[in-house]
């Protein structure tokens, strides 16, 4: 369980981290986005208590992080931007390092370095010096620190920033394995990674809140939400088809790509969940055009995110 | 405590880990060997005790020790991972004080490795095995100070050559305020007790007194107190300006 009250940053005059407000309970993934320079890190930071708020205050686990930092500290583990570690020392003595500073012993110590090992891969690298891996391992080395207490409170600075593909996915996996008992905040700007592991979004900008929901329910204020996009096979259909459709009443408008034949029609709002659905398949199959795919668009989150973020950049 | 000494081991491990441990120590010793015998005369004065020895420490010191300190924070500010540091559940003395006496001990044993020198004296001669002791625990409190201060000064900045050379100049300061040099810059203004003040600050009136082979009481609460003070000033340096 966290909880910030109105917390706040200012560097001079510029303010940094707005008079920010929510909790958030166990079993949540929460994504938070922003442009950079939104206050995401900062606001990771004071809640870390890496960097003191001015004013305001949060909560770890009914720890205040400002009376009692310590307390707090203990139920949170954290990965910092870029994944600092100490490039002299091996992954096996790193973690042996954190694991004495997190009070682990005997039993306890063993089976969770030897889990998150597992969980990480981190075997094969364990007694290289952590300057020689690659970026990926480093970020895993980091990741492997931040959860080796098993805290109750994981926050994340873009736990997935430079890893490949593979990797990406291997740590999205972790992320929901371990969300069931957990909460864990990560920070990121890539969009699709919120799709894929939040249970809930807030997107901030300048240090404010401009949206808070579940990441479907941002997508679907999408002016693409139930939009369908229609492929053709044959470049001779391509203006009868998008005249045809755009005279469709759950129709308000098409956006068309020539050059690949696709023509995406966006539902008019209150024509119901499968209106342009529906009604497109069932047009294409009267007419037996020559259709390579018809899709149906739940909503983008990165167009959501330029018309939320965009309106405040100034 | 186990965090102390977590994050001791730690720092301690990581000066072998690198060349750091062993560049320090060769080219210590060295130096040490050269000041002694040469510059000091060491056979040539014909008595058997080490002052020709510990009369050069504080001046070997002067840029050997703010060469440990230098990266005693500035690395971690450097590289980030004071961020990591500071959001385990450490207090920020737990982390001066772990990371310093590291730091010290690793000066101690480059200064233990000087041992060969009191081997040559005793089978020269008879020296007073005592006064030498003294020296020695001395020297070693003299390195304190001089770390105190360089640790300080390491977390005010990201850059090490800024904290070397801040931490050369301030430990000059100290080595020498009781000498003209520091005193005259005071003298024409301040009152006499603040000069006076300054003067029995000097590190190197308070070595030379405890190299003679009299452990005085004051002396060490000198050595103590500089140490204090300025862990404590690196504690509120380190919040100050840990996340800039």
């Amino acid at each position: 369980m966290i909880e910030l009250n109105g917390l706040t940053k200012r560097y001079g005059h510029h303010t940094v981290v707005d008079q920010l407000s929510f909790s958030c309970s166990p079993g949540e993934v929460l994504g938070f986005l922003g442009p950079n320079g939104a206050g995401k890190s900062t606001t990771m930071k004071m809640l870390t208590g890496f960097v003191a708020p001015d004013a305001g205050t949060a909560s770890i686990c009914g720890h205040s992080i400002i009376e009692n930092p310590l307390a707090a500290r203990r139920h949170l583990g954290y990965l910092p931007e870029g994944a600092p570690s100490y490039p002299e020392m091996t992954p096996g003595s790193f973690l042996n390092f954190i694991a004495d500073i997190r009070g682990l012993t005997g039993d306890t110590r063993k089976a969770r370095l030897a889990e998150v090992t597992e969980q990480l891969h981190l075997g094969p690298v364990l007694e290289q010096s952590i300057d020689t891996l690659s970026k990926g391992f480093k970020r895993r080395v980091g990741l492997a620190q931040a959860i080796l207490h098993d805290p109750d409170v994981l926050i994340l600075d873009e736990p997935t920033d430079g890893l490949d593909p593979n990797q990406k996915h291997e740590v999205r996996e972790l992320i929901r394995s371990m969300s069931a008992d957990k909460l864990i905040v990560i920070s990121t700007h890539i969009l699709e990674e919120v799709e894929a592991v939040c249970s809930r979004a807030i997107i901030i900008a300048a240090g404010k809140i401009l949206a808070d929901d579940a990441p479907a329910n941002l997508a679907a204020t999408s002016r693409f939400h139930n939009a369908v996009r229609v492929t053709l096979a044959e470049e001779s259909l391509f203006d009868e088809v998008r005249s045809a459709i755009e005279k469709l009443p759950s129709v308000a408008g098409t956006e068309s790509d020539r050059a690949r034949l696709s023509i995406t029609a966006l539902a008019r709002r209150g024509s119901g969940d499968a209106g342009p659905w529906r009604d497109i398949s069932s047009l294409v199959s009267e007419n037996r055009w020559n259709v390579s795919s018809l899709q149906l668009e739940g909503g983008r989150l990165d167009e959501v995110f330029r018309q939320v973020t965009q309106g405040t950049a100034a | 405590m186990s965090i102390i000494s977590a994050l001791f081991r730690r720092e301690l491990h990581s000066y072998f880990a690198t060349p750091v441990a062993y560049v320090f120590i060769v080219i210590f010793l060295v130096l040490m060997g050269t000041f002694t015998f040469y510059l000091g005369g060491f056979y040539e004065r014909g008595q058997a005790d080490l002052s020709a020895f510990f009369n050069y420490h504080p001046w070997l010191y002067l840029f050997l020790v703010p060469a440990i300190a230098m990266r005693l924070w500035a690395e971690e500010r450097k590289t980030g991972t004071v961020e990591l540091l500071m959001t385990l559940p450490v207090t920020p003395w737990q982390a001066v004080l772990g990371k310093y006496l590291a730091a010290w001990a690793f000066t101690g044993i480059a200064l233990a490795l000087t041992f060969p020198i009191w081997i040559t004296v005793n089978y020269l001669g008879n020296p007073d095995n005592g006064a030498i002791m003294a020296a020695y625990v001395g020297s070693f409190l003299m390195a304190g100070g001089f770390l105190a201060i360089g640790s300080c000064l390491s977390a005010t900045t990201k850059n090490q050559v800024i904290a070397f050379v801040l931490t050369v100049v301030a430990c000059f300061g100290f080595l020498l305020s009781g000498f003209p040099l520091v005193l005259d810059l005071f003298s024409a203004w301040a009152p006499q007790t603040i000069v006076d003040g300054i003067a029995s600050l000097s590190f190197l009136t308070h070595f030379s007194n405890i190299s003679k082979g009299v452990i005085d009481f004051r002396n060490l609460v000198y050595f103590a107190l500089v140490i204090a003070v300025f862990l404590y000033a690196n504690t509120i340096v380190l919040q100050w300006k840990q996340a800039d």
